[in-house]
């Protein structure tokens, strides 16, 4: 089987071209991806029929064995109309998206940032607790070192409920208008509560 | 007896196209109508799954052309055990799903959207189970994701657009590498026909036999959550309404468990890619499992051990012996049903306490004891306690490993025996802060449930006693939560069937087992499936 050398090539940017685009985070440049990379894919189907030959219609002169294989291009063509349909959906869903957060971005999942804060957040405390427990085995209890050490850590808890408070805010779209265009941050939380 | 083949794609997809001209018009009618329906399904499938029994596999080809070029449909054992489980389930959580939108009267599951959508979506996951050839099965995928993207994403909320998000585009991004194999695959063989596939892959020197086998293999691993390739999951499910994360729990990664049991034995017997199953398998149990005891949210703990009991598949697929191949069905027929029952349960959970997060539900086994009963059983059967079913397919599983008794197949028994005692602990876990402790204080016994964050004294206003047995319907976080002090009548019957099938399994063990058996002997013999596709 031979392959078009011009159509290998075009088929491999356009993928790579595709794959990049599908590596963003806002939901429209990941549609210009998909839509680039199902092209890149239609091509690859398109070359793995070989080497170009007549049209693959059956009247009486044709030589069969010169004929185009009609296969992969019935292939390709489902493909094509599956990536259409796929294509509008996600097009829909970035539209939505922007009417409801403000923004067509991609957001982390809220629980693996939680999980992952509460992790630090440990980690953090633990070492606050031996250095308290150092400090206080070598010049006995001082008021101010277990004042400064209670504040550290009301400013962990501090950060754990405004974490939850962002939470609460990610699920609940109908929070605070201005928060929901410009996308909350924790930081801002932190402020009001500590 | 062959023309039955195609029906089980036909039917759901015939009605959708009844219901989307009704329209949201008779809706008694055609609540009734898509039951009755789907009930045609499931009679459908164990005739077919009967017929493939006894006959040997069915096959039909679409529109008279022979095979290499027409449409191919064929009905094994595999197939049909596959598609009367899934019909069963689907009947069931269509039940399930009328009940709560009965109850709800609510527009969050619209009728006219949700029905045909979920009808789809059946015959999607039908068109898989009985595709014949690679590019069937891909627009079978297709199908069913595309339903699955409507189901995920339905009344468009700003939580569902996010889970949808990722959803979407790591499906995307599955279906085109699926495309990119078929096409290389047809450029290697000339042929998309399983069946022809299987005898001219014979014939392609190793390497691209093998690499083939490896892209086939990371399609079909995302589509079951196979560890590395499964971030995607407990993202995007546990925001769904309750039904359509317990069907998709259930049914969609099981599908692609399906396809890899169907390509690793008839397209690449004596594949060279098992031990790199099997790691993936370990991995899958362990990290997931390790995932699951960290979470404290009922609906994404069930996730995680959905990724980690993927594994067990994996596992069975890996050793690709009669042994192993019979477990593995066992557990995917098991798995389908446990796992969307404990969505279902997961759902009245919600309802009856107001939320799915473990710290602050309690008291359920006191306030709901028949909810208590119908978490307990299925929770137990998925941890592999002894009769229940979930021990027959482990058991199946661990022997067939110690038959193997290579080092791989010995570490992954010890680390299958080390997840289900894992899971053991998670299902103690929610039993133990979900129905045995007293509740929290923030409840208030019965039928006011919604209460507020402990850390916000400010919310105090959304707690008001209501009178016991009415129904609230409140925001708790964005969501629209409905409590109610008395479960709905259709959603429990519904559950309370899903747990029966899980238990009839048990009763069914041996001819469970032994039917297992005979369709990982026909996987492994390949002649008669070949031969009623290329020779009917």
């Amino acid at each position: 089987m031979t392959v078009s050398f011009a159509l290998l090539v075009t088929a491999a940017v356009l993928v790579a071209v595709g794959g990049v685009l599908i590596l963003t985070r806002s939901l429209s440049r990941i549609l210009l991806g998909t839509v680039i990379l199902g092209n890149g894919v239609n091509l690859l189907i398109l070359a793995s029929t070989g080497a170009a030959g007549e049209a693959p219609l059956l009247y009486p002169d044709v030589d069969r064995q010169r004929v185009t294989d009609p296969l992969p291009q019935a292939i390709a063509l489902t493909a094509i109309v599956i990536t259409l349909a796929t294509t509008a959906f996600l097009l829909a869903m970035a539209y939505r998206s922007h009417q409801v957060n403000g923004t067509d971005e991609v957001a982390d999942d809220t629980e693996d940032r939680l999980i992952a804060l509460r992790a630090e957040v440990l980690d953090r405390r633990t070492e606050l607790r031996s250095q308290y427990r150092e400090d206080r085995a070598e010049r006995g209890r001082s008021p101010e070192e277990r004042a400064r050490y209670r504040r550290e850590r009301r400013q962990l808890r501090a950060r754990l409920r405004a974490d939850r408070a962002y939470q609460a805010r990610a699920r609940d779209a109908s929070g605070d208008m201005w928060n929901d265009v410009l996308g909350a941050d924790p930081d801002d939380y932190r402020g009001e509560s500590g | 007896m062959n023309a039955l083949v195609p029906l089980p794609v036909l039917l759901p997809l015939c009605v959708t196209g009844l219901k989307l001209a009704i329209g949201t018009r008779l809706m008694r009618f055609q609540r009734l109508f898509s039951v009755a329906v789907l009930a045609a399904v499931l009679v459908l499938s164990v005739i077919l799954m009967i017929a493939a029994d006894r006959q040997g596999p069915l096959s039909v080809h679409l529109g008279d052309f022979p095979p290499p070029l027409g449409i191919t449909l064929v009905a094994d054992r595999l197939a049909g055990l596959m598609l009367t489980v899934s019909s069963a389930v689907t009947l069931c959580v269509l039940v399930y799903s009328l009940g709560q939108g009965m109850a709800d009267r609510d527009e969050e599951t619209p009728l006219g959207v949700f029905h045909p959508a979920y009808l789809i979506l059946v015959s999607g996951v039908s068109c898989t189970f009985l595709a014949g050839d690679l590019v069937n099965l891909y627009v079978g995928f297709e199908i069913m994701l595309v339903a699955s993207f409507v189901l995920l994403t339905l009344g468009g909320t700003g939580p569902r657009v996010r889970a949808g998000s990722t959803y979407v585009i790591v499906s995307l991004f599955s279906s085109v590498l699926f495309l990119i194999a078929i096409a290389m695959t047809y450029a290697a063989t000339g042929t998309a026909n399983f069946a022809q596939l299987s005898q001219r892959l014979a014939e392609v020197p190793i390497g691209v036999r093998t690499l083939l086998e490896a892209m086939l293999l990371t399609v079909f691993g995302i589509k079951a959550a196979v560890f590395p390739l499964a971030a995607w999951l407990p993202d995007s499910y546990p925001t769904a309404p309750a039904p359509v994360t317990a069907v998709f729990a259930g049914l969609l990664t099981k599908v692609g468990v399906y396809c890899m049991l169907r390509t690793e034995t008839l397209l690449f017997p004596g594949h060279r890619l098992g031990d790199l199953l099997m790691l993936a398998a370990l991995l899958s149990m362990v990290i997931g499992i390790l995932g699951a005891v960290s979470q404290t949210d009922l609906k994404r703990l069930l996730s995680f051990t959905l990724i980690s009991h993927i594994g067990y598949m994996i596992f069975g697929v890996g050793l690709a012996s009669r042994a192993g191949l019979g477990g593995a069905i066992v557990y995917v027929a098991h798995h389908i049903t446990v796992q969307t029952t404990l969505f279902l349960v997961a759902g009245l959970i919600e309802r009856r306490g107001g939320t799915t997060e473990l710290t602050r539900l309690g008291g359920l086994a006191k306030g709901a004891p028949l909810l208590a009963v119908l978490f307990f059983v299925p929770a137990m059967n998925l941890a592999g306690i002894p009769p229940l079913s979930g021990f027959i397919g482990k058991l199946g599983l661990m022997r067939a490993g110690v038959q193997n008794g290579g080092e791989w197949a010995w570490l992954l028994v010890a680390g299958s025996a080390a997840t289900s005692l894992l899971t053991l602990y998670v299902m103690a876990k929610v039993w133990n802060l979900a129905f045995w402790r007293d509740a929290p204080p923030g409840q208030k016994g019965e039928g006011s449930l919604l209460e507020s964050d402990e850390d916000d004294p400010d919310d105090d206003e959304t707690t008001r006693p209501v009178p016991a047995g009415r129904v609230v319907a409140a925001t708790l976080s964005g969501r629209a939560v409905t409590t109610t002090s008395r479960l709905p009548r259709t959603m429990t019957a519904a559950t309370g069937a899903a747990v029966a099938l899980g238990l009839v399994y048990t009763v069914l063990g041996g001819p469970l087992t032994s039917y297992a058996d005979r369709a990982a002997a026909e996987l492994l013999t390949r002649g008669p499936y070949i031969e009623a596709v290329l020779a009917p």
